[in-house]
């Protein structure tokens, strides 16, 4: 039953690197994380790879693997060609720290800059609220985010264009979107999502929806009702004479 | 010296950054203090995440006969009643209001038809109890105090791994440690440090801990002079994928079960009906049909037994398998899909209830959780010991040290209850804080001698300056050893003669892991962190087996082949472990304090 693979993983660091190849057996069932650590245990004791739960639910190890974001804990073996040499690169929208490792500090500095939740008043005496499944739903998808990055690393915004200081990127649209969108939140982002924060320079090509792998529908159910609201409080005639002419207070 | 490093100083320093340590520097920071907060990963990965099922707080929303006094009884008959009585007591009080805030931080928990927060079975719980949001519940919450506490003022250090505390005489007074990214040391100087690292999972074979449950919070706190408490409690939980190899130990939530999923073996018998405990057996339906009726929140009905506590499924999961009826690869049959049988579109229904389960299979096993039964086994899960703390204000005997989460001990007993984690983190993380906070503001910085760090600094590299090649080897082999002797020898069913083996096995390892060697740089280089995680590793390892060989009956986590009953005499004592003067591990049984009357009350009532 074992076969043996090749696997082309990219070694080097910010200054320089490039491809090296391990051959190595595996058996039944393996994902690309498991091979890697094969690898790293017999063969590169100083192989960098980041992962943690191995299990899909904290998205550390994203990486490329031929070419495609991927979380290599779950990219089964037997969904890969064999056949030809297997190319494992880290992302490549962020700087490189090491071998698969890339410093992914950009987004948590532009996390911090999103307004944080801002809740009503509470709805019963006790201090607590009341919310519908349904009223929620929408946020609780956008809440399933395990911030891999994938789609960050796919956004050409920031992978071809490098626009890290002008586009938030699609996490942080769902981020904004789950906040906006939270039946509890009195907060308003929108001037900002137009600004600073660019979610104008998303022309929902959808590649962030198709790598995500919580399945989150990133660019219809939250990137496009987000633009709709910037258009309307921006670009709507009525809205601007409406907001003219309103009573102030 | 200790000028050449780079030295942050804080009021309150965290170690850890799951559940227990965010929440922790949350309440410091809320306290004014200057807080600084060290991940081993990046902020947001810790194993908190894969927390499924929910958190247990007895707010009432879905069965009003709830309350702590019942929440309070369940936990404390889960632990085997030698848990600390005053946290049982805390916990069951504190943690509707550690729910509720988090609501007000912007947690979005599943909810009841009146619009309340939903509560779900779990195991040893009497009522509806865990709020949830579907089965991802731990990333909820490390997302909500993560996305609060970033706009807090605290310093986040992420990538970091301590390696040593820091002392001066008696006191903690600070941390050093390691940068991933770059291999940089650096000093942490704090008027307060609390631990919350969380598992120790990884020095089992087959565990659903990462890598990094490698008990650093439980080592360095017991070499900094702590004394650790009752680490023979460990849970191996029922439920962890078996197949394919890989994924071996990960986990499969109780939650399965709460929904309707039953355990078979292979001729198809559900096995859990032929040995519920006597003290269970009040609260157990021997009707199927009862049981069902439970999952699917009849108030009347009584729980079906695949819902008994931890410990009790896992063994007569391993009845099973030694008994040659289990599943073709070694474990049992836990069945989602049969309820079809009684629910229109059950398919969709059961992808609603169970999302990350249905993609975890899919995904890893390429097994359709809505049409096929899963293949199960136990798996290294938790550890209910850990470093001994004051039930209050988890300060642990360590003047400057406090500790909460996992790594600290007392709550859960010899066994913890599903869903009575994260609500831990969240009641005791905040204590901690709180009390850390309150320890900085009454007491001034301390020194920290150049010596310490220049001697931690040497253990920390001296791997790199073991010659590689013949006669030497690496840090990898040595963690596999370990593992698999404490699988074998100090695992789910346990013996005297095994254990012995054990404890002698871990001299030898330690031996060798002294001399491991390792090639390289300072800079991600898995391999070293890999050879100073084997000292956390055999420290907890040692303490495990020596607190397993002196309980000589069985309880909770704790099961031995060679003294299957319990010893209403072992339930007066707690086992304490502490690093003697000559540098050896000492054991010593200590009387469990006296429980209050009213607390005695509220578990007669209760049974």
């Amino acid at each position: 039953m074992n076969k043996t693979v090749t696997f082309r993983i990219w070694r080097g660091d910010a200054t320089a690197g490039k491809f090296v190849d391990y051959t190595t057996e595996i058996t039944e069932g393996l994902v690309v994380l498991d091979v890697v650590h094969k690898i790293q245990a017999t063969q590169a004791n100083d192989l960098a790879c980041s992962w943690n739960c191995k299990a899909g639910k904290c998205g550390s190890c994203s990486a490329e693997v031929n070419g495609m974001p991927k979380l290599m804990c779950m990219t089964r073996m037997d969904t890969l060609d064999i056949s030809k040499p297997i190319t494992i690169e880290p992302m490549r929208a962020f700087p490189s720290v090491r071998d698969l490792v890339t410093d992914v500090s950009w987004n948590f500095r532009v996390k911090t800059k999103i307004k944080k939740f801002k809740p009503r008043t509470p709805d019963a005496p006790d201090g607590t609220w009341r919310m519908q499944q349904e009223d929620v739903d929408r946020v609780q998808e956008f809440r399933k985010c395990i911030e891999c990055f994938l789609c960050q690393d796919v956004c050409h915004v920031l992978r071809d264009h490098h626009k890290h200081e002008e586009f938030i990127g699609p996490r942080f649209l769902v981020y904004t979107a789950a906040l906006e969108m939270h039946p509890l939140d009195t907060e308003d982002r929108i001037p900002e999502l137009k600004q600073a924060h660019g979610i104008g320079f998303c022309n929902i090509t959808k590649c962030c929806t198709k790598v995500c792998p919580e399945h989150i529908t990133i660019t219809d159910n939250a990137i496009i009702p987000l633009k709709e609201r910037v258009v309307d409080e921006f670009y709507d005639p009525f809205g601007w004479l409406w907001k003219a002419l309103r009573p102030k207070g | 010296m200790a000028t050449n490093y780079e030295t942050f100083e804080y009021d309150v320093l965290v170690i850890g950054a799951g559940g227990a340590g965010l929440r922790a520097a949350i309440e410091a920071s809320a306290a004014g203090m200057k807080v600084g907060l060290i991940c081993k990963s990046l902020l947001g990965k810790a194993h908190t995440v894969m927390a499924e099922g929910g958190m247990a707080a007895a707010m009432g929303n879905v069965d009003d006969r709830d309350s702590w006094k019942v929440h309070f009884a369940d936990t404390m008959r889960g632990g085997q009643y030698v848990n600390n009585w005053r946290m049982a007591e805390l916990h069951a009080k504190e943690a509707p209001e550690r729910v509720h805030e988090l609501e007000a931080w912007g947690a979005v928990f599943d909810r009841t038809k009146e619009g309340k927060i939903s509560q779900r079975n779990f195991g040893g719980h009497r009522y509806p109890r865990l709020a949830h949001v579907g089965d991802r519940t731990g990333l909820e919450l490390i997302r909500t105090l993560q996305d609060h506490g970033i706009h807090q003022g605290i310093t986040v250090h992420m990538e970091y791994t301590i390696v040593s505390l820091l002392k001066d005489g008696e006191r903690v007074v600070g941390a050093f440690g390691y940068d991933r990214e770059r291999g940089r040391f650096r000093i942490f100087k704090a008027k307060a440090v609390v631990v919350c690292t969380g598992g120790l999972g990884r020095c089992y074979r087959v565990t659903s801990n990462s890598w990094e449950g490698t008990g650093d919070g439980v080592s360095l706190a017991y070499h900094a002079g702590a004394e650790l408490l009752d680490m023979e409690f460990i849970q191996f939980h029922p439920t962890g994928m078996i197949w394919p190899p890989s994924v071996m130990g990960i986990l499969v939530t109780e939650s399965v079960r709460g929904e309707g999923g039953v355990l078979k073996n292979k001729e198809g018998r559900r096995f859990m009906y032929d040995d519920i405990p006597e003290n269970y057996k009040s609260q157990t339906s021997l009707d199927p049909e009862e049981g069902w009726r439970y999952t699917q929140n009849d108030k009347n009905a009584k729980r079906p037994p695949e819902l008994l506590t931890r410990d009790h499924v896992a063994r007569c999961i391993n009845r099973e398998v030694k008994a040659g009826r289990g599943s073709p690869h070694g474990g049992v049959f836990l069945d989602i899909a049969w309820i079809k049988e009684k629910i229109p579109n059950s398919a969709e229904h059961i992808k609603r209830k169970l999302p990350s389960m249905y993609h975890q299979f899919m995904q890893l096993a390429n097994l359709d959780i809505t049409k096929e039964p899963m293949e199960v086994g136990p798996t290294t899960h938790y550890a209910m010991g850990g470093i001994r703390v004051n039930g209050d204000t988890q300060a642990t005997n360590v003047p400057g040290l406090f500790a909460a989460g996992e790594c600290a001990a007392g709550l859960h007993g010899a066994n913890r209850l599903g869903g009575n984690s994260l609500s831990d983190l969240i009641v005791f993380g905040k204590r901690a804080g709180e009390y850390a906070a309150k320890y900085a503001k009454e007491n001034p910085a301390g020194n920290v001698s150049e010596d310490q760090v220049a001697t931690a600094y040497r253990e920390a590299v001296e791997p790199f300056e073991h010659p590689a090649g013949s006669g030497s080897e690496g840090p990898y082999q040595v963690q596999y050893d370990l593992q698999n002797m404490m699988q074998n020898n100090v695992g789910i069913v346990r013996l005297q003669n095994e254990m012995e083996t054990a404890l002698a096995g871990i001299q030898q390892l330690k031996a060798r892991a002294a001399k491991v060697a390792v090639q390289g740089h300072l800079e991600y280089n898995p391999g070293w962190h890999t050879a100073i995680d084997l000292k956390h590793l055999l420290t907890v390892a040692e303490a495990i087996t020596m607190a397993s060989l002196d309980r000589k009956e069985s309880r909770g986590g704790h099961f031995r082949e060679d003294y299957p009953n319990k010893d209403p005499e072992a339930a007066k004592y707690n086992s304490v472990i502490s690093k003697g003067a000559d540098g050896s591990m000492k054991f010593r049984r200590e009387p469990i304090p006296p429980m209050p009357e009213a607390l005695k009350q509220v578990i007669e009532e209760m049974k």
